[in-house]
């Protein structure tokens, strides 16, 4: 039961660590909130879904085109949809539930209702302590914890990456220093998209896919950068850890658990914002120049 | 004899003074008269249920607009007010066979207890954690909900309600009225001195502060008058549909009703309410029955209608035809037609 909890834990809390740090990206640097962002992490699923199950493709060459096309979409939706409203932050929120509803309904369109599942990259197991654990389980954390290490190494050690935080702490002076502002935002906004397509990809042999779930995800995974604080990479690894762990105790301790699942994960999200208003390691944002 | 006549002169005089003058106010005078004398050209059911729920959307978008749109207090969770009162109106109409007229007020103070529950602890938040706090509130009860099917139903929710009325005509005319009355109030709220301080703590809060404005007095007012309106919106849908379903607390829910508010423009009131009228019957009735789309598109022509307008008019519809239409007399603050030269009051040149 805890080795249970611990592996399901592990995984649950890597998939919105991944969500959450391409969330609070684009929210950090350009200052959008992307509610279309799980829409993206579907959507790779079921491309990954459509060309190896459908089509006959090679999972791994077919992984590769979703995570591309996705990440083409996300950009194109970007210059065309959200860069031109996003000086309206209520409009920004609008259009971005728009697109995830439009992809909902493609998807609902093209594939139907029922679920689907997608075959694991690597089939089998191994005993952990005692514990089955899938080697897609494994594969799953072991490129969660590489993709946030590179990305932190991304940000933190490479020039793109200090232009990227940069923008983030004052647009205006980045500008006035040379930054392509423009161009870092489309940057991230692709980083964004990218680490929610490779989500996708990690969470489709998972699971089943349904026209649905990018809904679950994308409530977590706001709650996740809330309770870690905006903007802060670290904050959106340790929400994605606590709320991670949180829903699976609650699914394997409490009876009907599944239900109350997410009430709980939420509840501690408020009484922690309640305590601290800024998450546990956001910064509080100066105010923006007028 | 003559206290009518005098009556109706005044009637006149306001109407001729205050409504023909723009063309949205006729609009919205003429919308108002044709909604209430639409049983008279047609009583086919589906239409009045198409336009009662439009109705009920547009007192909750409104609701919404009054705390998010005037106050800036973004309320991503703005179905819980809907589900609390909805739920409490059915649950005291199965449980204590209160008559709808009692249920739906109770169910309305039992959503400004919402409101407070959910005002309170969001007093220190701002800005998208405020938004993103908000959004648990009726996620959480959703949970609850799910878990306790005993009392609440659980995902079938509560049947077998009371209805509003015996026919659907009477119905359709106990909530229209309601609608143009509460979105009267709701319009005059925020055209009297309280709009004024909603509309500057949007605009700055400290500001506020600093010019002897408790502005966690009126957050938590806006937080009140919103749950209470949207408590209403709630109360008639358990009764219209004589039902309260989980679908009431969904996410879906507090999203359609921003992206209503937003297609008509915030702050606005009317916007919403317009947003609602033309989405909904638009959705529901006009391109399943008459361009015979599928049912399972219209979602997506839904959102891309949304996407497109809001690209192209980014503050919304009535905001961006107001924008058009009227101009702001420099001088005395009125609305004036965008077509005239001068002030209609007070004869300052416009512009």
């Amino acid at each position: 039961m805890a080795a249970n909890i611990i592996v399901y834990g592990l995984v649950a809390s890597g998939v919105y660590a991944l969500l959450a740090v391409g969330f609070s990206l684009i929210f950090g640097v350009a200052r959008i909130v992307n509610l279309s962002h799980t829409a993206f992490y579907m959507l790779a699923a079921y491309l990954i879904y459509s060309l190896s199950s459908a089509a006959g493709l090679n999972l791994y060459l077919s992984i590769i085109i979703a995570i591309v096309a996705v990440i083409v979409v996300g950009i194109l939706s970007y210059k065309f949809l959200i860069a031109r409203v996003r000086q309206h932050e209520a409009t920004t929120l609008i259009v971005t539930i728009a697109l995830a509803v439009i992809i909902q309904e493609a998807i609902l369109k093209g594939f139907g209702g029922q679920p689907r599942s997608v075959p694991k990259i690597i089939s089998g197991s191994v005993d952990l302590f005692g514990v089955t654990v899938l080697n897609q389980q494994l594969l799953t954390l072991g490129v969660v914890v590489i993709l946030l290490l590179a990305t932190w190494f991304f940000l933190m050690r490479t020039k793109s990456g200090v232009a990227i935080r940069a923008t983030a702490q004052d647009r205006d002076v980045a500008n006035l220093m040379g930054i392509n502002v423009p161009r870092i935002e489309m940057l991230v906004m692709a980083m964004s998209v990218g680490l929610a397509a490779i989500a996708g990809a990690l969470v489709a042999p998972l699971s089943v896919l349904t026209p649905g779930m990018w809904a679950h995800p994308l409530v977590m995974i706001l709650a996740v950068v809330v309770l870690g604080g905006l903007g802060s990479l670290q904050g959106s690894l340790i929400g994605a850890l606590i709320l991670g762990f949180a829903e699976n105790l609650v699914i394997f301790l409490a009876p009907s658990g599944s239900f109350l699942k997410t009430s709980v994960a939420l509840t501690i999200m408020l009484i922690v914002i309640l305590i601290r208003p800024e998450g546990l390691f956001g910064i509080r944002f100066e105010e923006e120049r007028g | 004899m003559s206290i009518p006549v005098a009556y109706i002169t005044r009637a006149l005089k306001l109407l001729r003074g205050e409504v023909f003058v723009l063309p949205s106010r006729t609009l919205v005078l003429l919308v108002g008269i044709i909604l209430l004398i639409f049983p008279v050209l047609s009583q086919e059911p589906f239409i009045l249920r198409v336009l009662i729920l439009a109705a009920i959307f547009a007192i909750f978008a409104a609701s919404w607009d009054l705390l998010s749109g005037f106050t800036g207090q973004i309320n991503f969770g703005h179905a819980l007010f809907f589900g609390v009162a909805a739920y409490t109106a059915a649950l005291l109409n199965l449980n204590l066979g209160l008559a709808p007229w009692a249920t739906i007020p109770i169910g309305a103070i039992a959503a400004v207890v919402a409101g407070l529950i959910v005002g309170i602890p969001c007093l220190r938040l701002r800005g998208t954690y405020l938004a993103f706090a908000t959004l648990a509130f009726p996620l959480i009860l959703l949970g609850v909900v799910f878990a306790i099917p005993s009392i609440s139903g659980g995902e079938l929710g509560l049947q077998g309600i009371d209805p509003l009325s015996k026919s659907r005509v009477i119905s359709y005319y106990i909530i229209i009225p309601s609608m143009i009355v509460l979105g009267f109030i709701m319009w005059k709220i925020t055209d009297s001195n309280i709009g004024l301080i909603f509309h500057a703590i949007r605009e700055d809060e400290v500001t506020a502060r600093a010019s002897g404005i408790n502005t966690t007095r009126y957050k938590l007012l806006a937080f009140c008058l919103s749950g209470l309106f949207a408590g209403i919106a709630g109360g008639l849908y358990a009764h219209f549909l004589k039902a309260a379903g989980p679908s009431t607390l969904e996410l879906l829910l507090s999203f359609q009703v921003i992206i209503w508010a937003v297609f008509g423009g915030i702050a606005t009131i009317y916007g919403p309410i317009a947003g609602v009228l033309i989405l909904y019957p638009l959705t529901e009735y006009v391109l399943t029955r008459y361009i015979a789309v599928a049912s399972e598109a219209k979602t997506l022509i839904f959102a891309f209608i949304v996407l497109l307008v809001l690209l192209f008019m980014p503050q919304g519809l009535t905001t961006w035809l107001r924008d058009k239409t009227e101009k702001i007399c420099p001088r005395c603050k009125l609305q004036n037609v965008a077509w005239r030269k001068k002030c209609r009051v007070c004869t300052a040149d416009l512009d």
